[in-house]
């Protein structure tokens, strides 16, 4: 056991990549949740823009157009789900399950050719001087442009909800569907919005596990990093930069935890596993003191009818 | 017993129903625990299954459910095989094991082959493949190549294959380079490509410049040709895509010999109950191409190896060889009998920290 | 323009029509999919739907309908009467776990010993281990105010991990080689949940989803609490006139729905599975969901909605195997089914009308 054998530098800059999945696709189930809608389905959106992203990246041969293909097939999966919850009004909980086990489905079938296939390398940054600099080089300056797009994502919705109408607007559908309504809102069409753009970002995140991280096609690859994405939300009490936080906790946890075996500490796996999740819930208990922070209209059924 | 002997008599009536077609086409099952598109473990069996269409062409049929569950699904999806008229079935989880069996109880004339498995019957045959002895060439070109004298090693679950693995790579690194360690990470999942990519990353932070593996996917390559100067090997399948560098060779599991042989031993009439454990001699384990990143001499090493384990002049287990706690195991050229290797579950002298438990 | 109406009762008439009117849909939308696979659509629809029925082998499909349909029915019962009352317990696979390493570790603690108690006392604690686990939701729920979605979706991760934990370490068997699993109940009379008669497919498990039916039909139509049930469901406030106590009844809810959960964890693991191992949950926790809200929380309704699961699960297998039709294209015809059978419900509450003017 040796723990200086572990370099904090390196840590952080690959819990960086291993956090990015998590992060695109919870700041934009944070933006559906904000507008009210709780979309269980980000796993399945997740998985379809793993394999959109992957199979035009390797037809075109250009990672920016597959990551845009990934966004968009995540945002069209995610009009199922519009479909069923803001037009034929039906659960939104069983909705999304539906919708994860149809997404896990059609992705399987739409990868069948791609299987062993090896995509393009996505490019990194690297900015001669600052990229070799040591400890905030390969932290800040040699990542893949994703990840920063991630970030900025992040820093974009906090500045719109906090300082737009738009935002205003957003939130205030999230947490009183009927007086919005009132004032003159368009609750659904915003509410379809919404979904569209968590789709796209769960798209994006999928494709960032079949790009960049993994990067190959194989079924089922998101193994379930969409349900941690959902955790997260709550886990940032749906404050963007909290997302951030949260996501570099839940994915410095893993990297940590492989970190400690491989520096030979016997640890027992499974608990450290679990621990993100158990930290979550004491997050949910703590937070609950604080009444305001989850949107009041989260799942309810909206229909313009009196 | 009465349904037993219902379930019997319909397999018979169909038998004699379709009697006509029974005779020249021969029906072989595959149930699979992942989908077949899963790049590893059960890519290579359904390759296996493609080879017998391949070989036997019109006469034989082949069926496949892919992801099925272990427990009670897949003891449906046997018996369903077994009712529509196959005439064998390779189960190729070891979760199958008691499901295989119990089906085998009530259509004693199908024949059933189980794969990793360890419980016989006189219709069910055990088979596996000797993954160790591929291990130990690889432990050979990894001791030989390192530079950094540390070794990363990316485990599934503790469980005996995957430790006789790991022993018998760490006994053959050791062998050629005595400085050299070993890092061992347990994923904790059989199939999770993100954190097979964190786990190979994690491994080379901490200054493994080889990385083996014993999960399935293809990440740990991606991770280690993003680092550069790392290699590993192919697992389950060539993995060739990440020839020459960072894969170096490659462990593959070839089905096709074994489930060509069995499927014309039904046909023959000659099938027999076995327990079959075959390595890289009968071609059960093939060693992938080794690269040119390879420096010669090494190679050339490594492929007498590989020939002196296939034609049975050497065991990968000889001794002298001590357990992890310092007692003896092995004495001077004595060789390791099957029944400890499978239930292998301790390391060997030299390997650091515990198998978790 | 079409404007949905809300009707002033639900339509008797469409909530019986829906289902059917969806599982057709399917079956179109499903043929071409198949088609468009290359495979025979008709074939493929009657072998989903008619084989495990009707077909040659039926006697042998018919029984495994009960035993994979059987938790489905469990847990959604539980799952429903909490739903009726606004109640998210959506971590019944987590619960089911739970049981399931319970109950075996009580039956295991016994072994070698035979005797008539050790079942019973399994049973208990299966339903005790998918309890407790649901009452953290519903204490952190009644304590603090904690969301019970989420803090029970993340006990379905822990219980996962612990799952994993013992199936290398506790509950391992001795005998097993040093392989992961515990010792197969198949092989241990007293503790095993065998058939009930052989064949039948009917073990304790299916015996509770019937007993689970009818207590929940009772509950609802019959009982001042199935009344409260309704009535916090429908309208909190006059719940709380109505003097129901809402702690009391997140306490109740919940903690059925875990241990109904936890019991079918139990009959799963000491039956048909056998044994506990690292795979051992196969997702009924979650597709337990779907069928609730399928059998429109109704207590036939999900009985029906289980057994139509398990069917499109058995045929499905009968097609891959048969016509060699891939597991993900049935995940997909799965996934349409679910889609049509909720989008059509609309029908039920909503009446479609062409207006002319555009409505605000």
């Amino acid at each position: 056991m040796d723990l200086s054998e572990i370099n904090p530098v390196l840590l952080i800059a690959s819990l960086m990549v291993a956090a990015t999945p998590l992060l695109l696709a919870a700041i934009g189930e944070l933006v559906v949740e904000k507008a009210g809608v709780l979309n269980l389905g980000v796993e399945g959106m997740m998985i379809i823009g793993a394999i959109c992203g992957f199979a035009i990246t390797v037809e075109t041969g250009s990672t920016f157009v597959g990551f845009l293909a990934a966004a968009l097939g995540g945002a069209v999966l995610s009009l199922l789900f519009v479909l069923l919850t803001q037009v034929a009004l039906a659960n939104q909980v069983a909705s999304g399950l539906a919708l994860t086990l149809f997404g896990l489905g059609l992705s399987a079938l739409m990868g069948q050719s791609y299987v062993g296939v090896k995509p393009p390398d996505t490019p990194e940054l690297n900015i001669p001087g600052l990229s070799d600099l040591p400890v905030v080089g390969p932290i800040l300056f040699s990542h893949d442009l994703v990840l920063y797009f991630g970030i900025a994502l992040i820093a974009a919705v906090w500045a719109v909800l906090k300082f737009t109408r738009v935002g205003l607007i957003l939130r205030a559908v999230g947490e009183n569907h009927d007086a919005a309504h009132a004032l003159g809102y368009k609750v659904i069409r915003i509410r379809v919005l919404a979904i569209m753009f968590g789709g796209a970002c769960a798209g994006l995140g999928g494709a960032y596990i079949s790009l960049v991280r993994v990067p190959q096609w194989t079924e089922g690859m998101t193994a379930g990093i969409g349900w941690i994405a959902l955790a997260l939300v709550v886990f940032a009490s749906w404050k963007p930069w909290r997302v951030l936080l949260g996501a570099y906790l839940f994915g410095g946890i893993t990297v940590l935890q492989l970190n400690l075996q491989a520096a030979g500490v016997a640890i027992p796996v499974e608990y450290l596993a679990m621990s993100p999740y158990i930290i979550t819930i004491l997050v949910l208990v703590i937070l609950s003191a604080d009444k305001s922070s989850a949107p009041a209209s989260l799942g309810r059924i909206f229909h313009a009818s009196h | 017993m009465k349904f037993t002997t219902l379930l019997a008599t319909a397999a018979m009536t169909l038998g004699m129903a379709t009697a006509g077609i029974a005779q020249d086409k021969t029906k072989v099952g595959f149930v699979y625990v992942g989908p077949v598109g899963d790049g590893g473990w059960t890519y290579e069996h359904d390759k296996g299954r493609q080879a017998v269409e391949a070989e036997f062409g019109d006469q034989v049929e082949t069926v496949f459910v892919e992801s099925v569950p272990e427990g009670p699904d897949s003891e449906r999806v046997m018996t369903q095989m077994a009712l529509d008229g196959a005439d064998l079935i390779f189960t190729t989880s070891f979760g199958y094991m008691d499901p295989t069996i119990n089906v085998a109880k009530k259509f004693p004339k199908v024949k059933f082959e189980h794969a990793t498995g360890y419980k016989t019957a006189p219709n069910v045959s055990v088979y596996s493949a000797r993954f160790y002895e591929g291990r130990a060439v690889q432990g050979h070109i990894a001791g030989k190549m390192t530079k950094s004298n540390i070794i990363g090693y990316i485990g599934s679950y503790p469980i005996p294959e995957v430790i006789r693995g790991i022993n018998s790579a760490y006994i053959h690194a050791k062998k050629v380079n005595p400085d050299v360690e070993f890092k061992i990470v347990w994923a904790y999942t059989w199939f999770d490509p993100a954190k097979e990519a964190d786990a190979a990353t994690v491994l080379i932070e901490q200054g493994a410049d080889v990385i083996l593996q014993h999960t399935d996917s293809t990440a740990p390559q991606a991770a280690a040709q993003d680092a550069g100067n790392v290699i590993t090997f192919g697992q389950a399948s060539d993995m060739s895509e990440y020839a020459p560098m960072p894969r170096v060779s490659s462990i593959i599991d070839d089905w096709a010999p074994y489930y060509i042989a069995r499927t014309k031993a039904v046909m023959d009439g000659t099938w027999e109950t076995a327990n079959t454990w075959d390595g890289i001699g009968p071609g059960m384990v093939k060693i992938g191409e080794i690269s040119d990143a390879v420096p010669t001499d090494v190679k050339e090493e490594a492929l007498a190896m590989k020939a002196a384990i296939a034609d049975g002049s050497y065991h990968p287990f000889t001794g002298p060889l001590k357990k992890q706690d310092g007692s003896d195991w092995l004495a001077e050229g004595e060789v390791a009998d099957d029944g400890t290797l499978a239930g292998m579950n301790f390391y060997v002298e030299g390997l650091e920290g515990e198998i978790p438990q | 323009m079409i404007v949905l109406e809300k009707r002033p009762q639900p339509s008797q008439a469409w909530s019986l029509a829906t289902p059917l009117v969806a599982v057709l849909a399917t079956m179109f939308f499903g043929g071409l999919l198949f088609a468009a696979l290359g495979k025979n659509p008709v074939e493929a629809i009657m072998t989903i739907f008619w084989e495990p029925l009707f077909g040659e082998f039926s006697f042998y499909y018919r029984p495994q309908l009960l035993v994979k349909g059987a938790p489905l029915v469990l847990i959604a019962i539980g799952l429903s009467l909490g739903f009726k009352a606004g109640i998210w317990n959506i971590g019944a696979e987590g619960q089911y776990i739970m049981g399931a390493i319970v109950g075996a570790g009580v039956g295991l603690a016994f072994y070698p010993l035979e005797a008539w108690y050790i079942f019973p006392l399994m049973v208990i604690g299966g339903a005790l281990g998918g309890w407790a686990w649901a009452m953290i939701p519903a204490f952190l729920k009644v304590r603090f105010g904690t969301n019970e979605i989420l803090v029970s979706l993340m006990l379905v991760y822990v219980a996962e991990q612990m799952l994993a934990s013992v199936s290398l370490g506790l509950l391992k068997n001795p005998e097993g080689f040093g392989f992961p699993g515990s010792r197969n109940f198949q092989s241990y009379a007293s503790a095993y949940n065998a058939d009930l008669i052989e064949g039948s497919g009917m073990h304790w498990g299916v015996v509770a989803a019937f007993i689970a039916v009818i207590f929940a039909y009772v509950l609802l139509n019959r009982h001042m609490l199935g009344f409260h049930i309704r009535l916090t469901g429908e309208a909190p406030r006059a719940a709380r006139f109505a003097g129901v106590n809402p702690a009391r009844l997140i306490l109740f809810c919940l903690g059925l729905s875990g241990a109904l959960a936890g019991l079918a964890g139990l009959f799963e693991v000491s039956g048909p599975s056998g044994q506990v191992s690292i795979d051992f949950n196969v997702g009924y926790g979650f597709t337990a969901i779907i069928v609730a809200f399928l059998g429109r929380l109704h207590p036939v309704g999900i009985l029906l909605a289980g057994s139509l699961m398990a069917l499109t699960y058995i045929g499905g297998e009968i097609a891959q195997s048969e016509m060699g039709l891939p597991a993900a294209a049935i995940q997909v015809f799965q996934g349409m089914l679910l889609f049509f059978l909720l989008a059509f419900d609309l029908l039920t509450n909503y009446r479609l009308r062409l207006a002319l003017k555009e409505v605000a």
